[in-house]
């Protein structure tokens, strides 16, 4: 249906496109391969290198050596800053458990936009066209531009430079050692020290070249960062994690496919790259070129103190806090009622999410999409089919778990960070239908007009129904957490041969899990559907996950109140910031996160305990 | 009937033949000791008695059922236990509950929802834990004790569901010298007590001599000799790839 | 760096705990934008309607007291905007709601007016959705609708003689309303033309060598874009080089606005049909005081956020001042039909769908002086190119227009 020239022109765009991926992804490659690193961030510094191009390549003559040296200057001038950031934040936090490091990294994504904002401002700007490399060369009768032929070969140079070094050097003989064995190398009497500081410089090096190359076909922007690092991750996991040729070969598996995804189906460009992923990780759990799995490293959250029955003192305390809760209305305002209802909310979410990721150790990326199905359960019951809100809550309970159902088939399959990248692609999966789905989900307009019982349509009616929620959802997780079930799903975690040898099936646990937390999942999403009135897209999105791992985290991994107080803290202290200021509130929040996981990574009820508590040391 | 049988099993990984048709048999209240040098292919083997790896070919029958094909929880229920060369036990649980646990395992009751687990099989978990004398320490958090302490709890979890074969990898690996010697002796008394067997692969001559009955060697993915332990002891072959490496000769560790 | 923060948390939770710190006797306007998400667009907004409230307070405010903007950033999600609605009406005290970037925030905002009876004027968003389908008697727009300016290129385009027609547009409804929008007017005055191809990149992921590949491959006579910021960018770039522009007219929206001509520079595309703002041309007197007054204040060129800014507050003034009072059901009646100065014309809220009438401009591209910009353009009434009112009944809710 095409002519072969066409289809010739598209593979070599497909091509083209493929090196940027290779180049971005192969460094984040490289920085997982040797410190297993999941350097959420690394879009951030694609952006930088974008930026700082703009700035060098202008004050460069403007001849071909004055770009392409102004982009190897640029490149060198990432690699550097990403050295002072290994040195000041990344190694701090090495032993720290994955998810610790995702929000770390996450937290300096949030610094870097907020100051790259404050540096170059908010307009786009698109740099000249490359001098030597401006016109257009045709192709069997198709003209393609002459700077997107050389990125063709900027891929494979930069893979055969990489294949050279780690193959042919010490240096990169030490990195390919440790990315089998981090140990291995501390053995070896290598300053590991000075290792992972090359392998960043390296590897935001690659990302800055990528963003500095970037921009004489698209304009610096504030959205980079965001736009790249999904893509990259997923091709990173497609290849295998740490391995470089997996990374090129998925970056030009990626790169062809969505040119012939353009060609063909282009209504289903932003969900092809995740339904090849899904493919090849169904096919090949540990991607393309992926060895063995990575072992979970010690240090893990598997290390904890048992959880406890309550005491006395706790149940008391515990009652004390409701009472003070349910007295509460009579001296707040209503946007505090309203606030309190989303901290409560977004209570049972981050305990949905706590119970996969605290007892069960898997990282749940991907959790908003429960959240979601929720929400939209809820939304679609009550307007198209006017069912009264229990029905919709009902429904959403049933939508979470279904998802649970239906996604934990395929990630408990996996582990590590292949489950939590598939968790993320279903999330986005679901992200991307519910944008195109117009007729039935709204598109981003969402679905709005939800209405709740007379009964409940005060801010305080509501505020006492999430509050009887948050209640409730907490007593039965907990109750499932000292359950059988719960110590069979928490064995998993400590220890799957062990588990396996005392005749359980862990993978089954593990599924049964993200039933039951999908179900939570969705519970919370319905009453966030109906406190709003409406739902949106944005509540399968990615920082609706974030939010709740940050909440997680911030209140304490090993604590059932964890969730609870984590909701309270980190929705106070978000809330306050955006609405005071207005300007910097990501800079700030972006190191309060960094701050946090350096200086108390226990979290706050984590801390509490460890003052105050009675457990062994 | 012996109680489990190992019928011509190999299992190659890729080019590399790490077990070629090795046939033994454990008889009841057998205790066996499957040793070899390192590379020897022991390790391959066992694991393909308990269903971590499949055999390519061959078979392996446990009381009368082939197991060749099925999974270490499949296995497991059967009436096979087992401890692994560095223990592996809950480390986020006490003691006491690292026990409940397996109890509720055996007795099915894994889906629970509601009575918390430390409710359910307290006696049952306490008399276990009793007979590796653990008693006193069931409150402990697990991940907090010294490593014979958590040798005996993974025995204790390993005889829960009253195996008729207890599998052990490398019993002995990463102990002091004294603390060997008990354990061992504990275990034997209790495998005698309760009439199992057992099959283990162990480093250390000393404890194969002083408890195994029968001991199989391997070298090179072969079967290369059976039989009492002084028998062993003479034979030149093994004599002559045990010199090879001296590890014969003196009880060596695995590093950990 | 340190001691600014601990000042900053210290102002936060004193203004926390004290509900706000009110300026006496004044009117307040609570106002939100997507000011950290999408500053190319809401840093120049934030600049227009500053400057108008400056004006507007210097000489005596409204109804004798000054206006006092309190300004949330939405953060680009419906959550954040609600609850800054939220706090904003019960903590601050404010009037009635304005701003809003995105079209999805504006529609959450939309409703939160409806449920808790609050006047909500929406400043950037051009989803039509806000004025039809999911309208309400709360909830006026000041920026032109997506539509208008989109039935207006169609009628332009139906007199050229192409027949194969590509479209690109981002998927997302900004994207699909304006594709069909286009194709309807365009396939309802000329029949005989069809559509051979379609490209929905997702927002600001556009692949440029590929896409604009695709697009020639169909073949069209003629080619109609919605992308905008850097997948314009992108798309100009390689369709320029790659020859996608030669001998076929494009018709497109939002090109000619001067944050997305700029980082084009002198590759802009000479030739296309855009709609636009072409601020440095505009010479009526209402629109160089506004010029010249933000040059001054600002000393750059005002943007189109900049005009909807400045423009929102003169909206404003007007409604509360012809309602005499701040009560909401006043507001209403008032901002039905007001009729109120700017610096693109007089314009007014149309009381069966509260659209106003802002006006719009299309011209074609041409690159002068190594800057793109638009030449032989001309002004449309916003008034003329409204959704009939036949039509508008069967898309809006009786309610939304009591």
């Amino acid at each position: 249906m095409y002519d072969i020239s066409t289809l010739f022109a598209q593979l070599l765009n497909g091509l083209s496109y493929a090196s940027t991926l290779f180049l971005v992804a192969s460094g984040l490659a490289l920085i997982f391969g040797v410190s297993k690193i999941v350097n959420f961030a690394h879009g951030s510094f694609y952006m930088l290198g974008a930026y700082v191009a703009l700035t060098i390549t202008s004050a460069m003559p403007s001849t071909s050596w004055g770009f392409w040296g102004g982009v190897l200057l640029s490149a060198l001038i990432v690699g550097l800053i990403g050295c002072l950031i290994e040195m000041t934040v990344l190694r701090r936090i090495y032993s720290a458990p994955e998810v610790f490091q995702i929000l770390v990294t996450f937290g300096l994504v949030l610094v870097f936009q907020n100051l790259i904002y404050e540096f170059w401002g908010p307009d786009e700007v698109l740099a000249p066209r490359v001098p030597g490399l401006k016109g257009a060369a045709s192709i069997f009768g198709e003209r393609i531009p002459q700077y997107s032929l050389a990125l063709i070969f900027v891929g494979p140079i930069f893979l055969g430079l990489l294949w050279w070094l780690t193959h042919r050097t010490r240096w990169g003989r030490l990195i390919r050692a440790a990315t089998q064995d981090r140990e291995m190398v501390a053995s070896l009497g290598v300053n590991q020290k000075t290792l992972f500081t090359v392998v960043f410089f390296l590897g935001t090096f690659l990302a800055g070249l990528a963003g500095a190359l970037q921009i004489p076909k698209e304009s610096a922007n504030l959205q980079m960062d965001i736009n790249i690092v999904v893509e990259a991750f997923v091709i990173v996991v497609i290849g295998g994690m740490g391995s470089i040729l997996g990374a090129f070969l998925a970056a030009v598996l990626v790169g062809v496919i969505n040119a012939f995804g353009v060609l063909f189906f282009p209504q289903a460009v932003s969900v092809l790259i995740f339904i090849v992923m899904v493919l090849v990780l169904i096919f090949r759990p540990n991607g393309l070129m992926g060895g063995r799995i990575i072992p979970q490293r010690p240090g893990d959250l598997s290390i904890d103190q048992p959880f406890r029955l309550p005491s006395k003192r706790m149940k008391l305390a515990t009652l004390i806090v409701i009472a003070v809760l349910m007295l509460l209305p009579m001296v707040a305002s209503s946007y505090l009622e309203v606030v309190m209802s989303e901290v409560f909310i977004l209570a049972i979410f981050a305990g949905s999410l706590h119970f996969l990721l605290s007892v069960g150790g898997i990282v749940s990326f991907g959790h908003a999409a429960y959240f979601g199905l929720g929400s939209y359960a809820a939304a679609l019951v009550a307007t198209r089919l006017g069912l009264p809100m229990g029905v919709g809550i009902l429904a959403a309970i049933l939508s979470g778990a279904a998802g649970g159902l239906l996604f934990g088939w395929f990630c408990t399959r996996l582990k590590g960070v292949y489950l939590a990248m598939l968790t993320l692609a279903f999330a986005q999966i679901l992200f991307t239908l519910s944008i195109q789905m117009v007729s039935f989900t709204g598109g981003d307009n969402g679905i709005v007009g939800l209405s709740r019982p007379a009964w409940l349509n005060s801010h305080t009616g509501y505020y006492y129904l999430s509050l009887l929620a948050v209640t409730v959802s907490t007593w039965l997780m907990r109750r499932a957490l000292y359950s059988p079930f719960g110590f069979a799903f928490r064995a998993g975690r400590d220890s799957a041969p062990r588990s396996a040898a005392i005749g359980m099936n862990v993978a089954r646990i593990q599924w049964a899990a993200f039933i039951v937390s999908g179900a939570f999942a969705g519970l919370a999403g319905a009453l966030m559907a109906y406190h709003r009135g409406s739902v949106f897209p944005n509540d399968f999105g990615v920082s609706t996950t974030v939010d709740a791992l940050v909440m997680v985290l911030v209140g304490g991994v090993q604590s059932i109140s964890g969730p609870l107080i984590g909701a309270f803290a980190y929705h106070i202290v978000a809330v306050e910031l955006i609405r005071n200021l207005a300007d910097y509130w990501r800079l700030i929040l972006g190191l309060f996160i960094i701050a946090f996981v350096l200086g108390m990574p226990q979290g706050i009820v984590g801390a509490f305990m460890h003052r105050f508590g009675k457990g062994e040391k | 009937m012996s109680t489990l049988a190992v019928n011509s099993i190999s299992k190659s990984f890729f080019a590399v033949k790490a077990v070629q048709d090795v046939s033994f048999t454990v008889g009841p209240g057998e205790i066996v000791a499957l040793i070899g040098p390192n590379g020897a292919g022991k390790s391959t083997c066992f694991n393909m008695l308990n269903g971590q790896l499949r055999a390519d070919s061959g078979s392996v029958v446990f009381d009368g059922y082939d197991i060749t094909r099925e999974k270490p929880n499949q296995i497991w229920r059967r009436g096979v236990g087992r401890t692994f060369q560095i223990a592996q036990t809950f480390g986020s649980m006490t003691v006491r509950e690292n026990v409940q646990m397996v109890l509720h395992s055996v007795h099915d009751r894994l889906s629970g929802l509601w009575t918390p687990l430390v409710r359910s099989y307290r006696a049952e978990a306490d008399a276990l834990l009793g007979a590796v004398g653990m008693q006193d320490q069931a409150e402990r958090a697990c991940c907090f004790l010294a490593y014979g302490d958590v040798k005996r709890l993974e025995l204790a979890m390993a005889l829960a569901n009253r195996p008729k074969l207890l599998l052990m990898d490398e019993p002995t690996a990463g102990m002091a010298p004294k603390e060997r010697n008990s354990l061992m002796r504990l275990t034997a008394s209790l495998v005698r007590e309760r009439g199992l067997s057992v099959l283990f692969t162990e480093h250390s001559v000393d404890v194969v001599f002083e408890h195994a009955d029968v001991v199989v060697v391997m070298s090179r993915g072969k079967l290369i000799a059976k039989g009492k332990p002084l028998e062993i002891r003479d034979n030149p072959l093994v004599q002559e790839v045990y010199l090879g490496t001296g590890a014969f000769l003196e009880s060596s560790e695995i590093a950990q | 760096m340190k001691h600014g923060l601990r000042k900053a948390l210290a102002v936060a939770a004193m203004t926390w705990l004290s509900g706000g710190l009110a300026a006496a006797d004044s009117i307040k306007i609570g106002e939100m934008s997507s000011y950290s998400t999408n500053p190319q667009s809401t840093d120049a907004y934030r600049n227009g309607w500053q400057l108008a409230v400056k004006e507007i307070n210097d000489e005596g405010g409204v109804l004798g007291k000054p206006l006092e903007v309190i300004s949330r950033d939405d953060t680009g999600k419906p959550d954040a905007a609600l609850r800054a609605a939220q706090e904003l009406v019960t903590n601050e005290g404010v009037v009635l709601l304005t701003g809003t970037y995105l079209s999805h925030v504006a529609v959450a905002v939309a409703d939160f007016a409806k449920a808790n009876k609050v006047f909500f004027l929406v400043g950037q968003p051009q989803s039509d959705t806000l004025v039809w389908e999911k309208g309400n008697r709360y909830t006026f727009r000041l920026f032109n609708s997506n539509r208008s300016q989109v039935i207006a290129l169609a009628q332009l385009a139906s007199e050229l003689p192409a027949k194969r027609w590509a479209t690109i547009a981002p998927n997302y409804e900004f994207g699909q309303s304006a594709v069909a929008g286009f194709r309807e007017e365009l396939q309802r005055l000329r029949p005989d033309v069809e559509f051979v191809n379609e490209q929905w990149p997702t927002l600001g992921k556009l692949e440029g060598g590929a896409t604009v590949q695709a697009m020639i491959a169909a073949r069209p006579d003629a080619i109609f874009n919605a992308t905008f910021g850097p997948d314009l960018a992108k798309f100009a770039r390689e369709g320029n080089m790659r020859g996608l522009f030669e001998d076929r007219e494009v018709y497109s929206v939002l090109t000619g606005l001067p944050e997305y001509l700029e980082p084009l520079a002198d590759e802009a595309p000479e030739g296309w049909t855009v709609t636009g703002y072409p601020v440095e041309q505009i010479e009526t007197p209402e629109h160089v005081a506004f010029r010249e007054a933000y040059m001054d204040a600002y000393g750059e060129l005002p943007k189109v956020g900049s005009l909807i800014g400045y423009t929102e507050m003169l909206a404003i003034k007007a409604i509360i001042e012809k309602a005499g009072s701040t009560d909401t059901e006043a507001l209403i009646a008032a901002a039905r039909n007001v009729q109120f100065g700017s610096p693109v014309g007089t314009l007014t809220f149309r009381r069966q769908d509260h659209q106003s009438t802002f006006a719009f401009f299309i011209g074609k591209l041409k690159v002068e002086d190594g800057v793109g910009k638009m030449v032989d353009w001309k002004a449309y009434n916003g008034a003329d190119y409204q959704l009939p009112d036949d039509v508008v009944k069967t898309l809006r809710s009786e309610e939304a227009t009591k």
